[in-house]
């Protein structure tokens, strides 16, 4: 029963959810969505003690949706509703079912127009994200991806800051330029394999077994799956919507596009993208460049984050540093590095929605994002200090955090097969801790010489609440993160076999 | 049924739709005759035309549920009895009655008093239907004409608007000439193969016949003619110069009817044409490619750049019209279906848009600017949501039948083998998100300028209900188009004769409704 229908309650209950909020009197809107939320999280919890790490595709629910012989040949194309969870999605969906009540909680005082809509359009998108990590049909996968781009737009738009209506649409067309792409892909692939099988699926593994080779056209569905994941991860030269985006969203907002939106994109990769053409994903003229836009982006991202002189800004350049350790990880095709990777999509949502509920919650006592209008403040908010700089410690990657964890397994692993790349990037950490500890350095320490930053209130009990769990995740995951490596194991072993079959590893990775 | 089209029962039988609206044209004229002067007439006049309507609705059904079909004759037919006819019949009306509904209240507040309206309305459609179902060049023709003619009034009904005039004159001038074209062109196919007819046309083209030294040119200009003709009909790049004046300059229903109806009437012409008498003809294929892919572009780069609503939903249809030509250079085996599906949703969210902006503006609507818009969300939340619906819709976006329309031309093209055209149709829909988008976010993220901008907003009961009809319609077949796709599909073989295409009627018989209704 449990199993059956988890994913399916998963993605519903939010969407009933959202339709409640609407109805209810405004005032209880934040309640609602607090509430409904938090049941959301509760309806994901149990997935983590019944989830089988060894099970391959678990919780599957399987349902036909649209079925009609579309053109002459009698063979129907299949669209079914399916739904499953393996290692590695998994702990994306407990991370966007834990996220989300802590964005409600942390929205509670900074949301003050249209709180009902702003509610409904969180909990539909908490729906949506849940529904692209769970698809296991690429219809479904595609409806998903781009449904949940609708509450997002609106959320930056209509929530953000000044220029939103600029940094919404600019997130808005990015995504979609490289989602439709994908879609002309979805379809010439599955018109591929129909024609060679006679059955038109949109199934996953459907397709997985069936793709053989391709010939020259794989390299173009390759790039067109690569084009979709690499705007939104985002990799180096697609990044620019990311910094618009971040800061203009309400803090919420940046929240969850930085701890899960962002991950969807190297989920596509790990899922779709790597899987389904790995000859060409592995082919040198490609992991080279791949590889080299991940070092760009470690580097990148951390020197353009150390110049901004707006934290919410310097935050959000340090994702595509983050995410660029993903990517490495994922193409260094080594045990640990593919569980460091997916261990750092789960710190980065972690860490990173942390740093940005802290710049939020400052922002709303000073109104201002500039690091330069504080200084010293730690004298004032001791508390806020406190956890900002625990968590700015954990996204650098001290030993004892989470970050250190997925940052070591992905340069270990990269190591073995890409020595010079793990090298460069080993400086990223470098670099992370130089931008970090000053902006630190220029927020909370220094003398404190603004009038304005001395009657500053601490952190309240609610703010509270929304951290410290953070705050318990960041140091379990440091201290113990083996219950989780576990469950990630064998999908991340799946993953590299799928992609480089088990004989030849051990001599084809030493160079 | 088979319907031997030589014996006059039978073909009566085959064009009964037709004549069925046509006994009510004249009933309408004579009723209009008589009364024609209060609102009352009017109200009266439109009701009439409504049953007209819905009675040709249920001629058609009547045929398609016994799965009419005609005799394999030695004879040329003039008419088709094929799914392909009944169900872009349904489009035609569902198309006519919407628009409507949606004049009652528009003529009243416009005051325009004028019942001969309706009566155009129903010349137009039934010129529509003969264009759907016409098995020959010259019924196509007469179609057009009988359309066309009406139409022109039409745009010009409003006497006291010189834009309408102008629109009126403008749309005459070169429907006029590309009505030429197209008679010019049915005169040297019939040169080169000796008859009008589509299948003849299609056997002596197979045949060889027309082929061959002078024939072969002949045929091939012939085509070309042709093409250029419907090309105008349909408002394709480069013969779209005269869409934006008409569409600006002719009042809101009739506009909605011209972007919806008329464009689908031509475009199933088109498709018929194409597909059943030119099919071994490759050369039109090449010609729409290009037709295709420079009318999405140029559609829409243009409408990215209007500030005015309807303007930017002109150029809009220009670019959609690029959309269903992917579908029309997929060919027939593939095509048809996609065209069909996509023409079904095209029509519910055109009339949408159109039915809220005629809701929204005054005195011809050529002042609504998207910036009007602000703040609408706050002060008319449903219209607004409808209205976003609409402009997702036709922006493409998954949970609106927008999508499942782009989506089945995107596989119709990729397994026709024209990857090409289906990449153009993505990167060119990335760019209509620059002018749907600045709609929504108009309305939901702009304040209102002032508290009166949008007092004047009105759109009647039947407006409302034409609104939720295209919006509930958008969002059921987005997400649950299955019957819809299945009729699409048995209805668009309009290619080479196909027995196969005799559907197992029964399970698909409640599919249709919000079409035909």
């Amino acid at each position: 029963m449990y199993a059956r229908w988890v994913l399916t309650a998963l993605l519903v209950w939010p969407a009933v959810a959202a339709v409640a909020i609407l109805i209810a009197p405004p005032r209880w809107a934040k309640h609602l969505g607090f509430v409904a939320s938090l049941i959301e999280f509760a309806i994901a919890v149990p997935l983590w003690w019944t989830f089988v790490p060894s099970g391959g595709m678990q919780f599957v629910c399987d349902a036909p949706w649209i079925q009609v012989p579309l053109f002459g040949t009698g063979a129907p194309w299949s669209i079914h509703y399916t739904v499953g969870v393996d290692g590695i999605s998994l702990f994306m969906v407990l991370l966007t079912t834990l996220l989300v009540p802590l964005s409600v909680l942390g929205s509670y005082s900074y949301i003050t127009t249209r709180e009902r809509a702003y509610y409904a359009l969180l909990l539909v998108l908490t729906s949506g994200m849940i529904g692209v990590f769970v698809a296991l049909d690429l219809f479904l996968f595609y409806v998903m991806w781009e449904v949940m781009l609708i509450p997002m737009y609106f959320i930056i738009g209509v929530w953000g800051g000044d220029s939103r209506l600029y940094a919404a649409i600019k997130f808005f067309i990015y995504t979609m330029f490289g989602s439709l792409l994908m879609l002309v892909a979805i379809l010439a692939l599955v018109y591929l394999v129909g024609q060679r099988t006679g059955i038109f699926s949109f199934d996953y593994f459907h397709l997985m077994r069936n793709l053989g080779d391709l010939g020259p056209l794989a390299f173009w569905l390759f790039a067109a799956f690569f084009l979709a994941f690499a705007i939104k991860v985002p990799m180096f030269p697609f990044h620019t919507w990311l910094p618009d985006a971040h800061v203009e969203a309400p803090t919420a907002g940046s929240v969850i596009l930085a701890g899960i939106l962002l991950k969807m994109g190297t989920y596509g990769f790990l899922r779709f993208a790597v899987p389904f053409f790995p000859a060409v994903a592995l082919a040198p003229p490609v992991e080279t460049a791949i590889v080299a836009l991940s070092l760009v982006g470690i580097l990148y991202g951390g020197l353009v984050a150390m110049v901004q002189p707006d934290f919410k800004k310097l935050i959000a350049y340090s994702s595509v540093a983050h995410l660029g350790f993903v990517m490495l990880g994922i193409w260094a095709l080594t045990l640990q590095s593919v569980q460091g990777a997916l261990l750092v999509m789960i710190n980065h949502g972690i860490s990173t929605g942390a740093l940005f509920f802290l710049v939020g919650m400052i922002y709303e006592r000073r109104h201002s994002r500039l690091i330069a209008a504080y200084g010293g403040i730690a004298r004032v908010v001791p508390l806020f200090a406190a956890i900002l700089t625990f968590v700015s410690l954990s996204s650098i990657g001290l030993p004892g955090t989470n970050g250190f964890v997925g940052e070591f397994l992905v340069l270990v692993g990269a190591f073995r097969t890409h020595p010079v790349a793990a090298g460069i990037a080993a400086t990223g950490v470098i670099v992370a801790a130089a931008y970090l500890l000053w902006a630190l350095q220029r927020v909370i320490f220094n003398p404190l010489d603004k009038p304005e930053n001395e009657k500053l209130p601490d952190l309240t009990p609610r703010e509270l609440a929304v951290l410290l769990p953070l705050v318990a995740c960041i140091v379990w995951i440091g201290v113990y993160p083996k219950p989780i490596l576990d469950r990630m194991e064998p999908a991340a072993r799946q993953f590299i076999e799928s992609v480089r079959p088990p004989g030849p590893t051990a001599t084809a990775i030493a160079p | 049924m088979i319907l031997d089209l030589s014996s006059s029962r039978d073909l009566l039988l085959a064009l009964l739709p037709e004549l069925v609206l046509t006994a009510w044209s004249l009933v309408l004229l004579l009723l209009i005759a008589w009364r024609h002067r209060t609102a009352a007439d009017l109200r009266l006049a439109g009701c009439v035309t409504l049953a007209a309507l819905a009675s040709t609705a249920g001629a058609v059904w009547w045929l398609w549920w016994h799965a009419a079909r005609a005799a394999p004759t030695p004879l040329a037919a003039m008419i088709a009895v094929d799914d392909f006819r009944f169900v872009t019949d349904w489009l035609f009306l569902g198309a006519a009655a919407l628009t409507v509904l949606l004049s009652f209240n528009y003529l009243e507040r416009e005051q325009l008093l004028i019942p001969e309206y309706h009566a155009l309305i129903v010349f137009a459609t039934l010129g529509m239907m003969l264009m759907g179902g016409g098995d020959d060049l010259i019924v196509v023709f007469l179609g057009l004409e009988l359309l066309s003619v009406s139409v022109y009034v039409l745009a010009g009904i409003n006497r006291k608007s010189a834009a309408g005039a102008e629109a009126a004159f403008k749309y005459f001038l070169l429907g006029a000439f590309a009505s030429g074209f197209l008679l010019y062109g049915i005169a040297l196919v019939y040169g080169a193969t000796g008859t009008t007819g589509l299948r003849a046309i299609a056997a002596q083209v197979g045949a060889g016949a027309g082929g061959g030294g002078g024939g072969g040119t002949m045929l091939a200009i012939g085509l070309a003619l042709l093409l250029i003709g419907f090309g105008f009909k349909v408002a394709a790049v480069p013969f779209h110069m005269w869409v934006p004046d008409v569409y600006d300059g002719s009042p809101t229903p009739v506009t909605a009817y011209m972007a919806s109806g008329v464009k689908a009437a031509a475009f199933a012409a088109l498709f018929r044409v194409l597909g059943e008498a030119f099919s071994a003809v490759a050369a039109w294929h090449e010609i729409v490619w290009w037709l295709a892919v420079a009318t999405m572009v140029v559609g829409n780069l243009i409408a990215l750049a209007q500030r005015a609503v309807k303007r930017m939903l002109a150029y809009s249809s220009v670019a959609h019209a690029g959309y269903l030509l992917v579908a029309v250079a997929a060919g027939p085996g593939p095509g048809s279906a996609a065209f069909l599906f996509y023409l079904v949703a095209y029509t519910l969210m055109t009339l949408g848009a159109f039915a809220l902006l005629a809701a929204k503006g005054r005195q011809g609507e050529r002042d609504v600017l998207i910036d009007d818009l602000a703040g609408l969300a706050t002060r008319h939340p449903w219209l607004a949501f409808a209205l976003a619906v609409c402009m997702l819709s036709l922006l493409g976006f998954p949970g609106t039948a927008g999508f499942i329309g782009k989506w089945y031309i995107l596989a119709a093209a990729t397994s026709a083998g024209q990857g090409g055209l289906a990449a153009a149709l993505v990167l060119t829909s990335v760019i209509s998100a620059g002018y749907y988008l600045p709609v929504i976010m108009a309305m939901y993220m702009k304040p209102e300028p002032s508290a009166e901008a949008h007092v004047g907003m009105r759109l009647g009961r039947l407006g409302y209900a034409v609104v939720t009809v295209c919006v509930a319609g958008l969002l059921f077949f987005g997400v649950r188009p299955n019957r819809l796709l299945d009729l699409a599909r048995t209805g668009g073989v309009a290619g080479p004769p196909a027995p196969e295409a005799i559907p197992a009627a029964p399970a698909v018989s409640a599919a249709h409704a919000p079409t035909a209704r």
